[in-house]
């Protein structure tokens, strides 16, 4: 008799533990790290869908992609999140993904047209630098004129690093060689990462950073630091979107589009400008937090569309190779 | 066989899922002679220090001497972020060298560009060269140098009779061990080389991957840095002298040279010149580290408590590779193992962790055994460290008490438990404490099979650091710091307890 009721018990405790569905989103590091959206979305995302979110790091945005291409059809993931513009096209021509059918009314700088990719948060690539300074460029030519020191990352193994690359690109088109031979005495160090370039400016090794035009909301909202402060450059600023997409061997389609419509719903949105440091893709009711009014906003967005970029990444690396290898 | 089957056999894994890449470009060989140069420079400079340092520390003693040798594993142990940090707070341009050079009106320190990557190499591997050279002079039993003293040898005596062939034994090993060190480093060489000039075959590597997905081209690059370690092991190996020293009686070590106050004072600037290197940056890692204490959560320590298991086992690991290897090394069965275990030092993990990644995840799930192959992985490479500390005295040992323990029929179990291991204490506590320093501070391979509730500490110390948290990540770093070791030096001291060190 005891057996039999313990045998019931387990036996429906794990159909009713099967019976949760899984949800796996594969993004970056910062996203699930506890400071980062992920537990606010987990939390968010589980009470109203009875299911369970497994959100897995897997590096940044591309190592993200790579994984996905390491699995490829077989992986256990249903949604990846965290791409950026720069790598959609590389990821579309994949073939892994599935129209995301997500509808929203954007609050982007540029019109949105993917199918496949749908985005979540955007921010403007900027030099931060201390709000103290004396001397601040404001456009890539007054950089290169003077001796500011800026700490960069290096494209190949950094998003960031990628973005200034397309930015300069963006902004000067054949005269980015020209640009970046000016850049070059300015340069204190290539980093691997956002991190570490980050940290440098922060230790006093450069007086500017690449970095986005949120990073000093950090320092202010969560530091009570008023100190940081983003250089407005007068071509205009290039935008980085992060996107979301469905794997389209995904065990759990509809779910999946469940977390899509999610993450551009209201409660996801109002996370993301105090743990991720970006502008949310779709503004929530309530505005944006207290801090944000005194970031700079940009004149002019930038942004090159995901088959434009695939096509000039190799030959702006080059020239960015040629430039700072003299 | 395993080693083997590790390193080459993620390789090939790799290499087969590859389509069809670009070859060998002009920036890959742009990326070669800058690997060799700096790989060359930081080899010499660090061996060439550590002579001078081990013969100081060997010459004298000294209260806290024991704690400066303990010491001496540090640098090598952190990780490397967190190390460059502390060097940069010491010697970039904001730091604490350039602000006094401010003060005399002069320009800050331009730390970034071959000599940073240089710096950087020294500051990393001379402390561990010098600890294996000590070793060397460890060798040298008590009776030579009572002899030496009765004969009134001076200096150059020492040096020509007792003191350079050990050296010739010991020190292309160490040569050849920094050389891979250097030859596969990654970090310090694109952080603190100043942009894409100094770019190493691993950088190159990791692009491949991560840039252009080009698997082939990695394979390729890999197998080039694999070739360029195994041609440097195997000189390295033929230029060294197989020969001992002869046995001793173990009678406590006593000097009697290098009295003289012109000797006393060369050794006193050795040391003091070596311990303000190596203990600047890191006591600027401790003082970052720790207003950041007070902010780390849960998740911090719950990943120190992974990396602690982990290291564990790959301590158990490692020893149980090892110790068989240094015993047939020892009784001169095969060269090849000694250049398989080499080879660990210049395979990338990247290529390591990719390749399993591949194998592993038709058959099962990667997340669950994550921790398990972090374990084998770090074991793997810790290998040829392990190797170069064990080696030599596995050979004095058979080659002074083979033949006694023969003649006493103590072949096979008892001359292993009674006569090999117990001589052995040190360099396996060493090794040990080495090895699980190594593996606390590892963020290699753990990237690919990470889960989010199954962190390693260096892992969070990097995700903390990706979400802004800078103090808290150097806390984290601090509490990494602490932990190795610690580690460190519960297992060194262990071996060296009653051993001479």
């Amino acid at each position: 008799m005891k057996y039999s009721v313990f045998a019931a018990a387990i036996l429906s405790a794990s159909a009713a533990y099967a019976e949760t569905p899984e949800l796996t989103v594969y993004t970056y590091d910062s996203f699930v790290s506890d400071w980062g959206p992920g537990p606010a979305v987990e939390k968010a995302f589980e009470a109203q869908c009875g299911c369970d979110l497994k959100l897995i790091g897997a590096g940044d945005g591309a190592a993200l992609l790579a994984r996905v291409k390491l699995e490829g059809a077989r992986s256990q993931a249903d949604v990846v999140l965290g791409l950026d513009t720069n790598l959609t096209a590389a990821a579309a021509a994949t073939g892994l993904f599935a129209e995301h059918g997500v509808q929203a009314e954007y609050s982007l700088p540029v019109a949105w047209e993917d199918a496949y990719f749908a985005p979540y948060d955007w921010g403007y690539f900027a030099f931060v630098h201390n709000a103290d300074a004396v001397s601040v460029p404001t456009d890539f030519k007054a950089l290169g004129a003077s001796d500011v020191k800026i700490v960069i990352q290096d494209p190949r193994s950094s998003t960031p690093g990628l973005g200034l690359l397309m930015w300069v690109k963006a902004a000067y088109g054949d005269e980015a060689p020209a640009i970046w031979a000016d850049l070059a005495d300015n340069v204190v160090t290539v980093t691997k990462g956002w991190s570490e370039a980050y940290g440098l400016f922060l230790e006093g090794e450069a007086d500017m950073v690449l970095s986005y035009t949120t990073s000093p909301a950090y320092h202010l909202i969560a530091e009570e630091d008023g100190s940081k402060a983003a250089a407005a450059f007068a071509e205009g600023h290039y935008l980085q979107v992060e996107v979301a997409g469905i794997l389209a061997a995904s065990d759990q389609p509809e779910l999946a589009k469940d977390f899509m419509n999610f993450m551009v719903s209201e409660e996801f949105q109002s996370i993301i400008p105090t743990t991720n440091w970006m502008y949310p893709a779709v503004t929530p009711s309530a505005g944006l937090p207290e801090g944000f009014e005194t970031l700079i906003t940009p004149a002019k967005s930038l942004l090159l569309s995901a088959d434009e970029a695939a096509a000039l990444r190799d030959g702006a690396l080059g020239e960015w190779l040629d430039a700072l290898s003299q | 066989m395993i080693v083997a089957a590790l390193i080459l056999g993620t390789l090939l894994a790799v290499a087969l899922r590859a389509e069809a890449g670009r070859g060998f470009g002009a920036s890959d060989w742009a990326a070669l002679r800058f690997t060799l140069t700096q790989a060359t420079l930081s080899a010499v400079l660090s061996v060439g220090l550590a002579i001078g340092l081990a013969r100081a520390l060997a010459r004298r003693r000294f209260w806290g001497r024991s704690a400066l040798i303990a010491l001496l594993g540090a640098p090598f142990i952190l990780p490397v972020i967190v190390a460059i940090l502390g060097l940069l707070t010491v010697f970039g341009r904001a730091g604490w060298i350039s602000q006094i050079l401010m003060i005399f009106g002069l320009d800050p320190l331009q730390i970034y560009g071959l000599h940073g990557v240089v710096l950087a190499h020294v500051f990393f591997n001379l402390p561990l060269a010098t600890r294996l050279i000590l070793q060397g002079w460890q060798e040298i039993p008590a009776e030579r140098f009572r002899l030496a003293a009765q004969v009134n040898a001076g200096p150059g005596a020492i040096w020509q009779l007792l003191e350079a062939p050990m050296l010739r034994r010991v020190v292309p090993g160490a040569l050849a061990v920094v050389f891979a060190i250097c030859l596969s480093s990654f970090a310090v060489a694109l952080t603190l080389g100043g942009g894409p000039r100094a770019t190493t075959l691993e950088l190159a590597i990791y692009q491949a991957f991560r840039f252009d997905f080009d698997l082939g081209r990695a394979a390729l690059l890999s197998a080039v840095q694999l070739g360029l370690t195994g041609i440097a092991g195997f000189v390295a190996l033929r230029v060294s002298d197989k020969d001992g020293v002869g046995a001793g009686l173990d009678r406590v070590l006593r000097r009697w040279d290098g009295e003289t106050p012109l000797a006393r004072c060369i050794d006193l600037a050795w040391i003091g010149f070596a311990a303000l290197f190596l203990i600047l940056p890191l006591s600027a890692v401790v003082v970052s580290g720790l207003s950041g204490l007070v902010l780390l959560g849960a998740s911090v320590w719950v990943a120190a408590l992974n990396s602690v298991l982990v290291a564990g086992l790959s301590t158990v690991l490692l020893l149980s590779l090892a110790l068989p290897m240094a015993a047939a090394v020892a009784l001169g069965r095969s060269t090849l193992i000694e250049v398989a275990g080499i080879l660990g030092l210049a395979a990338s993990p990247l290529v390591i962790g990719t390749g399993l990644f591949i194998v592993i995840y038709p058959v099962a799930d990667p997340f669950e055994l994550a921790l398990p192959v972090t374990a084998l992985v770090n074991a793997v490479m810790a290998l040829p460290f392990a190797l170069r500390i064990l080696v030599p005295r596995a050979r004095e040992v058979m080659l002074r008490y083979g033949r006694l323990s023969l003649s006493l029929d103590m072949a096979g179990t008892p001359f292993l438990w009674r006569v090999f291991l117990p001589r052995m204490r040190a360099q396996i506590g060493f090794a040990a404490g080495l090895a699980a320093a190594l593996s606390m501070g590892d963020l290699g391979v753990i990237t690919l099979f990470a889960d989010p509730e199954v962190a390693t500490l260096p892992l969070q110390v990097y995700r903390l650091m990706g979400a802004y948290q800078m103090e808290a990540a150097a806390g984290a770093a601090l509490v990494l710091l602490i932990l190795s070791m610690g580690a460190f030096w519960i297992l060194d001291r262990g071996g060296r307890w009653h051993a001479e060190a």
